[in-house]
């Protein structure tokens, strides 16, 4: 008879209803999380030198796209700083986010492989995808650090406030990438809603513009978006544009925090018939 | 006297139908739901095609335990269940009903080089791996050497593993896993990929995990290494335990049962097979002289084996391989797409035929048909089935040729040939045997 005192006996049974964080087999396959991350980091620097640009590149060209169209001929303000550092850092946490949710997305999917063959929690795939972002996000950072000497603009001491917008992105970013990588696994067209609610909701972020243009209801409505609060505060701690973002940086981790909830609910509902559909 | 470290009560898993099925669309989602309100006002089903999928029982009610130390065989023809146990052993899919206890580390060997990615060089993969099959960092450094010494690699440890040839990727992929040193050991079809000499690794591998107390379970088609490693064997069948016991006795139970198995060849989805998953071997036929399917051949009899894949990735640098090997799984005869010339296999989206005709002479008995679909290079393996179809050679010569001769038949092929009239090197016949005879 299998001792059921013996500390090393797992029992496996079919799902239960009951639902649970499952943070604790997180916890056991944390070395497992780090090298996805850096498997997925390395991989990517591997393939191509423009690979490893990338991460410069594509915020900085969009900046440049941006300051032409928006900045100067469609003459959008910007809060009292120079149109392209404007969207540039606004650019930055949206980047995150945009990358993440793409990434997490898909994580299910190309890891099918692994996910038929051997047991590990599942949720490191998105959890991993979304943590390498952040990698990414300090080269560019680096740039905008560049640019704000360039520009002469020193960051306010609202700084220390950065760690708590980068959280509220993280957070949105897995709510929304535990949505979109368990429905993947199911029902294959996600990638092309993907691209398409990227655009809107880019659009939905007061990346191009500022909070300021807007009016009362659509400025509400735009408080809705986690990343608004996020993006603004972003302008607001290094640029010193607008004012402080309180009760819309509320809005936005609340929003974020149903996300990440709901999405971590419906991942764990779908987890268990992953190996089985994939 | 060993505790138990295994044990399995009632367990049972079923899929829905509709699970194995192709993926659903988005599209089709909202199309199905826009539907449903006016199916419910005309009194109908609001999901029709839900209610009408079937369910079919993977297992059903297998309850075994297993003691420390020991070598279970599990065998059983394809959709017997085996795959489905040790995935639900391996805790990559959840029971339907019923539950299992296991005690101890356990290492899954289900495929060889899981999570190798073909940018990484051999090094980071080792560790990649390693992770993934559950050891950690440190433990990974320790056996570092170990590991590279058994896979023979070491010169190329620094260059991408896309490089490697297919053994070497082989090789590397289950040093990784045998390094593993888990108390309960899963294994299943490994040993089908690879030379006889990386077979023979395996089985060491297997047989030390043994001999220090370590216990395995080792799902096979091949019947030569079940016996020779297995002291007790499960046989299932439909999901269920048909037999469980001495092996030389389930052994003979299964070779000897059922005239259903294999009939068809028409391959169930959810059937043992190795490979990448990007494109499916879904059935084969064995066309016979007449171009029709059959299952019975003559000595020299002219066929042509035929075989329908899904693929889901296209592909450019294939390469289909067929094997007939006997009924216990010893191979004997290999045919690889591009033996005759280089000529790699294209295949775009959707359904294929690929067909071949072999030229060779079967001798009278009974085989069964393995196949595979490869890449030409890194990852290798895309698919891989063995048991697809079984079929018999009676003993009768095709055309004029003569059946075999005698009572025990040695080999698989009778080789074309062409005898020259005895020619005499002298004129003395050699003393008879009683003479010399001492």
């Amino acid at each position: 008879m299998v001792s059921r005192d013996d500390a090393l006996v797992r029992t496996i049974r079919p799902h239960r209803k009951v639902f649970t964080l499952g943070l604790r087999e997180l916890w056991r396959h944390r070395e497992l999380f780090f090298f996805f991350a850096w498997r997925d980091i390395k991989v990517r620097y591997k393939q191509t030198v423009i690979g490893a640009l990338w991460v410069i590149i594509q915020p900085l060209f969009t900046m440049v796209v941006f300051s032409l169209i928006f900045g100067n001929l469609a003459k959008i303000p910007s809060d009292g700083v120079p149109y392209p550092i404007f969207s540039y850092c606004g650019l930055l946490p949206w980047g995150l986010f945009s990358r993440g949710i793409s990434q997490a997305a898909n994580s299910l999917v190309a890891n099918q492989q692994l996910i038929t063959k051997i047991y590990f929690p599942r949720l490191l795939l998105p959890l991993s995808s979304v943590m390498t972002g952040l990698v990414d996000f300090a080269v560019a950072f680096v740039v905008l650090i560049g640019m704000m000497l360039f520009f002469g603009i020193s960051p306010t001491w609202n700084v220390i406030w950065i760690p708590a917008f980068l959280l509220v992105t993280v957070m949105t970013a897995l709510g929304v990438g535990l949505w979109l990588s368990a429905l993947n696994v199911r029902y294959r067209d996600v990638r092309y809603v993907l691209a398409f609610l990227t655009s809107l909701w880019l659009y939905a972020t007061p990346v191009i513009y500022p909070t300021s243009l807007l009016g009362g209801r659509l400025a509400f409505l735009l408080e809705l978006n986690p990343m608004s609060g996020v993006v603004e505060g972003f302008r607001w701690a290094l640029l010193g544009t607008g004012v402080a973002p309180g009760r819309m940086f509320l809005i936005s981790s609340l929003a974020s925090l149903l996300l990440l909830v709901t999405g971590r609910l419906y991942f764990a509902r779908l987890e268990r018939t992953f190996a089985d559909v994939i | 006297m060993g505790s138990e470290v295994i044990r399995s009560e009632g367990l049972s898993k079923r899929y829905r139908l509709g699970q194995i099925e192709s993926y659903a669309t988005l599209r089709d989602i909202l199309g199905r739901l826009g539907g449903a309100p006016l199916r419910l006002l005309r009194g109908e089903s609001a999901f029709p095609e839900r209610d009408r999928r079937g369910h079919v029982w993977a297992l059903r009610d297998v309850s075994f335990s297993v003691r420390a130390g020991e070598v279970v065989g599990i065998i059983g023809r394809n959709g017997s269940g085996k795959t489905t146990l040790l995935k639900v052993l391996s805790q990559i899919t959840a029971p339907t009903s019923g539950q299992v206890q296991i005690r101890g580390r356990v290492g899954s060997l289900l495929e060889v080089g899981t999570g190798f990615h073909p940018e990484l060089t051999g090094r980071e993969n080792v560790y990649l791996s390693g992770s993934i099959l559950g050891m950690s960092r440190k433990e990974v450094s320790r056996k570092f050497d170990e590991i590279v010494a058994f896979s023979g690699v070491e010169e190329f440890l620094d260059t991408p593993v896309k490089r490697y040839s297919s053994g070497m990727y082989v090789r590397l992929g289950f040093s990784v896993s045998a390094h593993l040193e888990p108390e309960i050991l899963f294994v299943d079809e490994v040993l089908a990929v690879g030379d006889t000499a990386f077979q023979k690794r395996c089985r060491e591998k297997m047989q030390s995990v043994s001999k220090s107390g370590g216990t395995i379970l080792f799902v096979s088609h091949n019947m030569s290494a079940v016996r020779s490693i297995c002291d007790r064997t499960i046989l299932l069948d439909a999901g269920g335990i048909v037999s469980d016991g001495r092996t030389e006795d389930v052994v003979t139970e299964y070779l000897t049962g059922g005239s259903d198995s294999c009939e068809t060849g028409v391959i169930p989805e959810d059937v043992h097979r190795i490979g990448t998953g990007t494109a499916r071997i879904r059935s084969v036929a064995l066309l016979g002289r007449e171009g029709r399917p059959t299952k019975q051949l003559r000595i020299g009899e002219p066929f042509r084996v035929e075989i329908a894949l899904a693929v889901d990735e296209a592909l450019t640098d294939g390469v289909v391989e067929i094997d007939i090997s006997s009924l216990d799984g010893v191979y004997g005869v290999t045919a690889f797409s591009t033996d005759q010339e280089e000529q790699l296999v294209t295949l775009g989206l959707g359904e294929w035929t690929v067909a071949a005709d072999l030229g060779v002479s079967l001798l009278p008995g009974r085989y069964t048909i393995d196949l595979a679909l490869h890449h030409r290079g890194a990852p290798y393996t895309i698919d891989f089935v063995r048991r697809t179809l079984d079929f018999d050679v009676g003993n009768v010569g095709e055309g004029g040729a003569a059946p075999y001769p005698f009572e025990i038949k040695r080999g698989f092929v009778r080789p074309e040939s062409r005898w020259h009239e005895p020619t005499r090197t002298s004129g003395v016949s050699r003393p008879r045997a009683a003479e010399t005879s001492n």
